[in-house]
C-alpha cells in the first residue's frame, strides 16, 4: 500500500508532509483553538504531562492553563462540566484517555449531551467534542479493550467518527470541533505514532462520508478506525491470490454515508464487513441488515461479518490474537462470500 | 418592608402553588402522561432564590421543575402546553413535565437523572467565568441527590477551578419514600461542602425572606470571587413523590406541622397585617385568571404534527 493511495481526494493541497496521528490531532485542535478563542481542551493529563498518548504536545505553553485544563480523574464531573459549557456557548473538547473510562460519563454523554436538543426543541445545542482511544492494543487486559464505537452510534443525537489515517483524523477532527452536535470521535492507542501523508495549512474532511481507500471489482471490504490497516494489508493478499478487492473506509458512523457503501456493494455485488465490535447488537450486523434489505437484489452471495468473538478480552497475546479479526479470518469470510 | 416585593413574592408562589393544582387535576383526567412531580409546598425555596438573581445568571433544576421554571419568569400558557404535550409548550412537546425549558429566561432544565444536573449546572458557571462575564449558575437538587457520584463531582471540581456556582438542595425529607435518617448519616447536608471545601449555609426553606438573604450572600460570593457555595434549605412537599405516591410513609401530623408554617399563608397574613389585604385579594383574582387562561390556552393549543417526530435531534 502507498501512501499515495492513503491520501485522498478531499482537498488539493501543494506541500504535503508525513507526520504522525498523535501530531495531527494535536495540529487539529491547535489550528482550531486559534480560529476560535471558545475552543477548549480538557482531560487527564492532556495540560502539563502533554496528553497520555502526546496528542496535546506543547499546548499548554502555547494556549494556557484557562484553555488546556488538567483535570482529575472524575470523567463525569468533567465531561458534564464540558457539557453545560457548551450548552452555554463554549466549544469543548473533552479528552478521555481511552474510552473505557468513558462509561464513568456514559450518562452524562448518553443522557444529557445526546438529549439537550430534542428535549428542548432546538433552544440549547451542545456542540462538544468527546475524543479518545478505543478498542483493543495489545495486551491491555479486559478492561482497557473495549470497542465501543457501535454503542455509542446506537444513540440519536450523537455523532459517531471513527477514522483511521492521519489525514483523516486532522481533517475530520477539525470538522467535529466546528460541527454543532455532540461527536464521539474514535482514536487508537496503536495508531498514534502511524504516520502519514498531511498536506500543511488548511482543510477539512467532512462528516457523514466514507471514502474508498482502494478500488476493486470482486468484493468490497467495509470498515473504520484502525482494522483499516488491517483490511488494506487484506487486500493487497486477496490480490495476490486474484480477488480484487474494494475497501470502504466509512470515517463516520453516525451518519452513515449510505450511498458510498452501496455504490461499491452494487459493483462487486459482494460484501465483507470487518469490525472490532463483538458480533450480538452491533454495528457491522446494522450495517449487514441494510444491504440485505435495501439492496438486496444487488447481492450475489450473503453479506459476511468479522467481529471479535464473543468472550472479554483476555491478556495472553496467545489469546488475543484469537478473539481479534485477522487477515486469516477476512481471508476465509472473503472466500466464502466469492466461492 | 416593601410592598413591592412582598406581593411580587405571593404573587410568584402562589403561581406555582395554584398552577400545580390545576396540572394535579390534569392528570387526574389523564390529560398528562408520564410522571408528575408536584412542587407544591416547596415554593418559598424557588421563589425566594431567583427572586435576588441577575437576568444573566443560570438556572438549572432537576425534574421536580415547574416551580423553578415559573419563578424565574416562565409562562403559565407554555408550562401548561408543554404538560399537555402540545406544540406551544415551552419545549415545543418534545420534553414533558420534567424537562421544561426557557432559555430567554436562562432556564436550563429541568433534567431527569438524580443528580446529573449537578456538574453540568457547574458547567454553565465555567462558561461564564470563562467569558468573563458576571453571571453565576444556581442549581437546584433534592436531598436524594446527595449520595450520587455526579454531585460528588461536581462539587469537587467546583471548588477545586473556583466556579461561580449556587448549589441548593432542597431537603424534603424524602428521597422518593425513603425517609432521609436512611439515606445520609447526618441530618445535617451541607456538612458536605466541608470536604471539597467550600462555603456552606443551612437555611429553614418555609422562610422565603431567609432563602433571599442566604442565596444572595452566595449568588455575590460566585459573581465576585468565583467561589462555589452549597445551600441546603430543608422544606417539604405536601403532595407524593409524584403523583402515583399516596405518601403513606409520613404521617398527618407531619405534613399539617408543615402546613402551618406554609409560606403563602404567612406572606399572605404578613401583606394582611400590613393593610394590604385589598392587594392581596387582588393578586390572587389575577393568578386565578392567568392559570385558568393558561389550562385553556393548553386545551385548545394543537398536538405536534407527526412529521416532525424526529426534528430537533440534530442541529
Amino acid at each position: 500500500m502507498s501512501n499515495a493511495m492513503l491520501n485522498n481526494s478531499d482537498t488539493n493541497t501543494e506541500t504535503v508532509r508525513e507526520i504522525q496521528i498523535r501530531d495531527a490531532l494535536q495540529e487539529a485542535m491547535s489550528e482550531e483553538m486559534l480560529r476560535d478563542e471558545r475552543v477548549f481542551l480538557v482531560g487527564e493529563e492532556v495540560g502539563g504531562y502533554n496528553g497520555a498518548y502526546k496528542c496535546s504536545k506543547g499546548m499548554l505553553d502555547q494556549f494556557g492553563a484557562k484553555r488546556v485544563i488538567d483535570a482529575p480523574i472524575a470523567e463525569n464531573g468533567f465531561a458534564a462540566i464540558g457539557i453545560g459549557a457548551a450548552m452555554a456557548g463554549l466549544r469543548p473538547i473533552v479528552e478521555f484517555m481511552t474510552f473505557n473510562f468513558s462509561l464513568c460519563a456514559i450518562d452524562q454523554i448518553l443522557n444529557t449531551a445526546a438529549k439537550a436538543r430534542l428535549m428542548s426543541a432546538g433552544a440549547i445545542s451542545c456542540p462538544i467534542v468527546f475524543r479518545g482511544a478505543g478498542g483493543a492494543a495489545f495486551q491491555l487486559g479486559a478492561q482497557h479493550a473495549n470497542s465501543f464505537d457501535g454503542f455509542y452510534a446506537y444513540t440519536p443525537g450523537l455523532i459517531v467518527v471513527a477514522p483511521a489515517t492521519p489525514y483523516d483524523m486532522k481533517g475530520l477532527l477539525k470538522s467535529s470541533i466546528r460541527n454543532d452536535n455532540p461527536v464521539v470521535f474514535f482514536e487508537s492507542e496503536l495508531t498514534y505514532g502511524k504516520r502519514g501523508p498531511v498536506p500543511e495549512g488548511e482543510y477539512l474532511v467532512p462528516i457523514g462520508k466514507a471514502d474508498i481507500k482502494r478500488e476493486g471489482s470482486d468484493v468490497t471490504l467495509v470498515t473504520w478506525s484502525k482494522n483499516l490497516f488491517l483490511v488494506l494489508d487484506t487486500a493487497e493478499e486477496l490480490a495476490q491470490q486474484g480477488i480484487s478487492a474494494e475497501v470502504v473506509d466509512l470515517r463516520t458512523l453516525r451518519p452513515l454515508d449510505k450511498e458510498a457503501l452501496f455504490n461499491s456493494v452494487a459493483k462487486t455485488h459482494r460484501c465483507v464487513i470487518v469490525q472490532e465490535q463483538h458480533e450480538v447488537a452491533s454495528y457491522g450486523a446494522y450495517l449487514s441488515h441494510l444491504i440485505s434489505t435495501e439492496i438486496f437484489d444487488e447481492l450475489d452471495a450473503p453479506v459476511g461479518l468479522v467481529s471479535t468473538l464473543e468472550a472479554p478480552m483476555p491478556y495472553s497475546k496467545a489469546l488475543e490474537v484469537v478473539l481479534l479479526p485477522g487477515k486469516d479470518r477476512i481471508i476465509e469470510k472473503v472466500k466464502s462470500v466469492c466461492s | 418592608m416593601e410592598q413591592e416585593l412582598l406581593s411580587d413574592l405571593y404573587r410568584q408562589m402562589l403561581r406555582i402553588r395554584r398552577f400545580e393544582e390545576e396540572a394535579a387535576r390534569l392528570y387526574t383526567e389523564k390529560k398528562i402522561g408520564g410522571f408528575l412531580h408536584l412542587y407544591i409546598g416547596q415554593e418559598a425555596v424557588a421563589v425566594g432564590a431567583l427572586s435576588v438573581l441577575q437576568k444573566n445568571d443560570y438556572v438549572m433544576t432537576a425534574y421536580r421543575c415547574h416551580g423553578h421554571y415559573l419563578a424565574r419568569g416562565g409562562s403559565a400558557r407554555a408550562g401548561m402546553a408543554e404538560l399537555l404535550g402540545k406544540e406551544t409548550g415551552c419545549a415545543k412537546g418534545r420534553g414533558g413535565s420534567m424537562h421544561f425549558f426557557d432559555i430567554e429566561n436562562r432556564f436550563m432544565g429541568g433534567w431527569g437523572i438524580v443528580g446529573a444536573q449537578v456538574p453540568v449546572a457547574a458547567g454553565l458557571a465555567f462558561a461564564e467565568k470563562y467569558k468573563g462575564s458576571d453571571g453565576v449558575a444556581i442549581v437546584f437538587l433534592g436531598d436524594g441527590a446527595i449520595n450520587i457520584g455526579s454531585f460528588h463531582e461536581g462539587l469537587s471540581l467546583s471548588a477545586l477551578w473556583n466556579l461561580p456556582v449556587i448549589f441548593v438542595i432542597e431537603n424534603n425529607q424524602f428521597a422518593m419514600g425513603t425517609p432521609l435518617e436512611k439515606t445520609a448519616p447526618t441530618e445535617d447536608l451541607s456538612i458536605r461542602a466541608l470536604a471539597y471545601p467550600m462555603a456552606r449555609e443551612t437555611v429553614d426553606g418555609h422562610d422565603i425572606f431567609a432563602v433571599r438573604e442566604t442565596i444572595f450572600a452566595a449568588a455575590k460570593r460566585a459573581r465576585e470571587q468565583h467561589l462555589p457555595t452549597l445551600v441546603e434549605a430543608k422544606t417539604y412537599r405536601y403532595r407524593g413523590h409524584s403523583m402515583a405516591d399516596p405518601a403513606k410513609y409520613r404521617t398527618a401530623q407531619d405534613v399539617e406541622a408543615w402546613k402551618a408554617r406554609d409560606p403563602i399563608k404567612v406572606v399572605g397574613e404578613t401583606m394582611e397585617s400590613l393593610g394590604m389585604k385589598a392587594l392581596r385579594e387582588q393578586i390572587e383574582q389575577d393568578v386565578e385568571l392567568e392559570i385558568q387562561d393558561a389550562v385553556r390556552f393548553a386545551e385548545e393549543s394543537p398536538f405536534p404534527a407527526p412529521e416532525t417526530a424526529l426534528d430537533y435531534t440534530y442541529v
